[in-house]
């Protein structure tokens, strides 16, 4: 681990530094099956039953090409407004490694099935960045490994490891980032806003869960710094491990901090593999990685060329729904967003659960205003994303409903909100539960209006006098007694008809 | 070309995952590079205009519809494991960076 | 009855002159005679076989059709294919007491088509050999002469036939690992066209030149077998969608013994400095016989041949590291040096040095040499462009012939023992088969009589284009009644 005292000031690597950054996203695709064998391709799952001779790497088995897996990479390439390669193979990639049953990954390798692409990214000042795609290619996720004994789980100190092949062979597209210049203070910003960019591509492609805690999404964030008094390219790492869209954005600050102490130093950047470490927010070094030229790149002889007609990949296109971008767009319009607002909730990453809500049942407004200010600043105490608050997109529009109906006020619906966001239940059963109801019984508004205006003579006697404006303390009086359940405005009209 | 050095083969071996033996490394050596030489001689007609050839027939695009397949099972899945535990293939201690 | 051709003991069967069961226990009967000199089985199924017979038998009793033209015939399967439950070694020590949990797709068809496997037999270490002599277990003996090999890799298929053991079996070829030990034993081998016969569990050794393939005493027999283990398999990506080549009915027609019309292509690169005089005095005698038979002969030089052996020696190799990564010591097979306290890669280090014979760990430390970057173009890649020419060699002769034909391999079986120290010289066994592996056309050896020098079986070669197998048995049908019989093997 590093310490503090080996990072440099963050104003003073910018000072000093141009970072380049280089982002690989590995997707797993949410296929029925996996890459090469038909076992089922499912999160979890009791360790070791979603295995064949293929996919354990048994003598004598053979892989078979899954066409769902090709089309979406080809889906995959298009979006991403890639080249799709009229010719391409697989090739054996070459290394051992315990969670990998062949000692060969099945990958594409000088021969990418998309290739020289681009991504538009929105930054948090609206500012549209265009990242450019090296490549996407097809690979076979590997196994999951158990680290038992010592004191971590991890690694380092097991006294043994227990392996699971139910992820081995399942579908994954490499997408790489061309070299990432230029960003300056903004590169954290800009690996966040890319990765961010990317899932919701990829999610609008309906071709991955793009779960990054469940590992269906991973980001390897790779980080160069580049002095500016001499401009020459630095030495990169490539951080693993990074398992949030936060987390992007720590591990790169955190790499140009560490990076630029060590050649402030007179140090050398080792090119390596980190690893990022959630609780701290800092990288350690991995294993150094075997150079290129150790994993004997060969064609895959246990399967054909992929070469996909002109035709094939057309009608892909025609497959490719409305892209996020388009449909920021085609939103600004129908709700009547200037670029501001739109870009805040896109920020906040609040467009598509108000859209959801919208679709639930609720007006664009009223969706909006619940989810960029109260859940918003739920999301900020409970330091998690919009998205990943227990509450979904119908429960507000249901909340909302209930507001409109006038059998709750804003503030017990806030209040309700809340409450399922405890996981106490659905709306209304937090309604029954608390008992959250507006008292509408307006004799009992009466006898309260009543005693209000006793103990408040003087006041009682401006709304006589004509001062209405005066009402509000009464109102807020009653509003007290009642803890919040009456309808303000009823109040007020009883008020104002016993004052006249 | 070749004249393959011990460290060459020592190199090597450990690429492959053997744990060769020092007589080992020098009778490798010794054969490696008669084989090696004996082979050379491809690169006398592989004229840089030839394309190579990765498979013997001329197939592409052989697909596999996205359909599940029964799998074998876990008892099956372990049934030649060297050994096992709690339905996970037990191995020994991993060197190297985490998976 | 063990001396009686594989479409004779099906008919006996079939009509219920004999039983399955009888025929499965003669043969069963003669392995336990002489297989302490042959050591041609490494795992024989006594049960096994025998609920196979007992089933075809029942459905012979009950009139039912039988599954196949050789239902209840009995047959020796390599050891590199896997059969559910049945120990499968590829004849080395990391796979020892591994059952495989599934058939290979060739196994599978056998059991369907009513064929009674009787065991697994012997073979060079993961097929890397001509000798059968790189055996973990031991090597296997030339029935003609058992101070010989019996060819290899598959010289356990070749001695159980020849040795009357077994009438029928399946091997595979990578360099010639069915036609050198058919050669070598006076019996017929047949390399199918790459991609008709599926390579589903066959353990690797060189994906894009191995095939399975018949291997019998006839050439009708090797037919027959040859379309109960052929065709389309979606479970391997490199099978040929296409329907299987009529080598049945070809080689019925060649029986008539018409060749008139055919075109056969003498190789000239294959005679000269290293080959046994006899060898190819046999041969001549042969391509007398086919221009007998009506054949026009013409002289076909392929120079580029001469490089086949050398492009074999980095392609396979290559291919071989990395199929043969997967014998680590993690899931499956032999596990040393696993003492509480070494590391996953030192276990995987000993368990492989351990595990794998001499000859293995030299083709995988060839082929990690080879594959590397800083060598992969002046070996590798160089031997896949070699590849290309043969390839076009080939296509080339075969716009002016119909088949090709060539002596099987060089020599004679040699003395065992006799090349194991000298790698090249061993690998010369496979001078001659290895183009059709690289070009992926089909290969057939059938026997030409014996050696006037050592009076050991000669073996001649038919090679057709991919997808023609019919030819080369049209051809061998004709040539082999012609001929008439070689004679036996000694024991
Ligand atoms: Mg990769
Ligand atoms: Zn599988």
């Amino acid at each position: 681990m590093t310490a503090l005292s080996e990072l440099m000031d963050y104003d003073e690597v910018i000072e000093k530094f141009d970072p380049v950054l280089g982002l690989e996203v590995h997707v797993e695709l949410h296929t029925n099956t996996k890459m090469f064998c038909g076992c089922a391709n499912v999160f979890g799952g009791e360790p070791n039953t979603n295995t064949c001779p293929t996919c354990l790497g048994m003598p004598g088995a053979l892989p078979v090409v899954n066409a769902t897996a090709i089309e979406s990479a080809i889906r995959i390439g298009l979006a991403l407004n890639c080249e799709i390669a009229e010719w391409c193979r697989f090739a054996r990639k070459n290394y051992f490694y315990p969670d990998m049953p062949k000692n060969f990954q099945t990958s594409q390798y000088d021969e990418p099935i998309a290739f020289n692409g681009w991504l538009d990214v929105t930054l948090d000042d609206g500012e549209i960045l265009r990242v450019e795609i090296e490549r996407a290619h097809m690979e076979e996720d590997t196994g999951k490994s158990l680290h038992v004994g010592g004191a971590t789980g991890r690694i380092h100190g097991a006294e043994h490891s227990l392996l699971d092949y139910n992820r081995a062979g399942v579908p994954l597209i490499e997408i790489v980032t061309k070299m990432v210049p230029g960003t300056g203070r903004r590169a954290p910003e800009v690996a966040r806003a890319y990765v961010t960019a990317l899932r919701d591509l990829l999610k609008a492609l309906d071709v991955s869960d793009v779960r990054m805690d469940q590992g269906s999404l991973r980001c390897d964030a790779n980080v160069s710094l580049s002095p500016k008094t001499t401009g020459e390219l630095g030495t990169r790492t490539e951080t693993k491990n990074v398992n949030s869209l936060r987390s992007v954005e720590r591990a790169v600050r955190f790499e140009m901090t560490r990076q630029a102490a060590v050649l402030e130093s007179g140090g050398k950047v080792i090119q390596e593999t980190r690893h990022f470490d959630e609780s701290s927010g800092s990288t350690s070094s991995g294993r150094t990685k075997e150079t290129a030229e150790d994993y004997r790149y060969f064609p895959e002889p246990d399967l054909v060329p992929i070469a996909p007609s002109r035709e094939w990949v057309e009608e892909l296109r025609g497959t490719l729904p409305e892209l996020p971008w388009e449909r920021r767009k085609r939103i600004q319009q129908e709700w009547n967003l200037t670029d501001e607002a739109l870009r805040d909730l896109v920020n906040a990453g609040a467009m598509d659960l108000i859209a959801a809500t919208v679709d639930a049942g609720a007006k664009p407004d009223e969706a909006r205003s619940w989810w960029v200010s109260y859940l918003t600043q739920q999301a900020n105490t409970r330091g998690v994303e919009l998205a990943d608050l227990p509450i979904t997109p119908a429960q507000v529009a249901q909340v909302i409903t209930l507001v409109n109906s006038g059998s709750l006020t804003n503030k017990m619906a806030r209040e309700v909100v809340t409450g399922v966001l405890e996981g106490e239940g659905e709306p209304d059963e937090v309604v029954e539960k608390r008992g959250l109801k507006v008292v509408s019984d307006d004799s009992a508004l009466e006898a309260a209006v009543d005693e209000a205006l006793a103990a408040q003579p003087d006041v009682a006697q401006k709304i006589r006098d004509g001062k209405v404006q005066a009402a509000g303390a009464i109102v807020g009086a009653v509003m007290k007694a009642t803890k919040g359940q009456a309808d303000a405005a009823r109040v007020r009209e009883i008020v104002i008809a016993r004052c006249s | 070309m070749p004249s393959i050095s011990r460290d060459e083969v020592a190199h090597l071996a450990k690429l492959a995952r053997l744990a060769v033996t020092e007589d080992e490394l020098d009778l490798f050596a010794g054969q490696l590079d008669v084989i090696l030489q004996s082979v050379a001689s491809v690169g006398d007609i592989a004229a840089a205009d030839i394309p190579p050839t990765s498979h013997a027939v001329p197939l592409t695009n052989v697909f596999r519809e996205d359909v599940v397949r029964p799998s074998l099972g876990q008892q099956q899945a372990l049934s030649g494991a060297p050994e096992a535990e709690d339905g996970r293939f037990r191995v020994p201690r991993i060197l190297g960076e985490e998976a | 009855m063990i001396r009686q051709t594989a479409a004779e003991l099906a008919a006996k069967i079939h009509r219920g002159e004999t039983t399955s069961v009888e025929v499965t226990q003669a043969h069963l009967d003669r392995i336990a005679e002489t297989d302490g000199k042959l050591n041609a089985f490494l795992h024989v199924d006594t049960e096994g076989a025998l609920a196979q017979a007992r089933k075809v038998d029942e459905d012979v009793a009950a009139g039912r059709t039988p599954a196949s033209p050789l239902a209840g015939v009995p047959l020796a399967l390599k050891d590199v294919l896997t059969q559910e439950g049945i120990p499968t070694t590829a004849g080395s020590k990391i796979l020892e007491g591994w059952r495989p949990p599934y058939d290979a797709t060739v196994t599978r068809k056998l059991k369907e088509a009513g064929i009674v496997i009787l065991g697994k037999t012997n073979m060079d270490e993961f097929a890397m050999g001509s000798s059968t002599e790189n055996s973990a277990y031991g090597p296997t003996a030339n029935p003609w002469d058992l101070t010989r090999i019996p060819g290899g890799s598959g010289g356990g298929s070749s001695a159980a036939l020849a040795a009357h053991q077994a009438p029928l079996a399946i091997g595979t070829d990578t360099g010639g690992s069915i036609r050198q030990p058919g050669a070598v034993t006076g019996t017929v081998g047949v390399k199918p066209t790459y991609g008709t016969v599926s390579r589903y569990g066959l353990i690797a050794f060189s994906s894009s030149l191995d095939q399975a393939g018949p291997c019998a005493r006839t050439v009708l027999d090797a037919a027959l077998l040859h379309e109960v283990i052929g065709g389309y398999d979606p479970m391997d990506s490199t099978s040929i969608n296409a329907p299987l080549p009529p080598v049945v009915a070809a080689t019925r027609e060649g029986a008539q013994g018409d060749l008139s019309g055919v075109r056969v292509g003498v190789v000239t690169q294959f005679s000269g400095e290293g080959y046994q005089p006899g060898v190819l005095r046999s041969f001549e005698a042969a391509v007398s016989q086919l221009k007998e038979l009506g054949a026009e002969i013409v002289e076909i030089s392929c120079p580029s041949f001469d490089y086949a052996l050398p492009a074999y020696y980095l392609i396979a190799p290559s291919e071989a590291s990395s199929n043969l990564a997967r014998f680590d010591a993690m899931r499956y097979g032999l596990r040393v040096g696993d003492d509480g306290n070494r590391s996953t890669e030192e276990v995987m280090s000993l368990t492989r040095e351990a595990g794998f014979g001499p000859e293995v760990k030299r083709r995988i430390m060839i082929g990690t040499y080879a594959l590397s970057a800083g060598y992969y173009d002046a070996y590798y890649g160089s031997a896949q462009k070699v590849r290309t020419l043969i390839t076009r060699e080939f296509e080339q002769a075969f716009t002016k012939v119909d088949v090709l034909v060539s002596p099987t391999t060089p020599t004679t079986a040699f003395k065992i023992g006799e090349r194991t120290n000298d790698p090249v010289a061993m690998y010369k066994a496979d001078l001659c088969t290895i183009p059709s592996n690289l070009a992926g056309n089909c290969g057939l050896s059938v026997p030409s009589g014996l050696s006037d020098e050592d009076g050991m079986p000669v073996g001649l070669q038919i090679m057709a284009p991919a997808l023609q197998d019919h030819r080369m048995y049209r051809v061998a049908a004709a040539y082999e009644a012609a001929r008439g019989p070689i004679g036996g093997a000694s024991l």
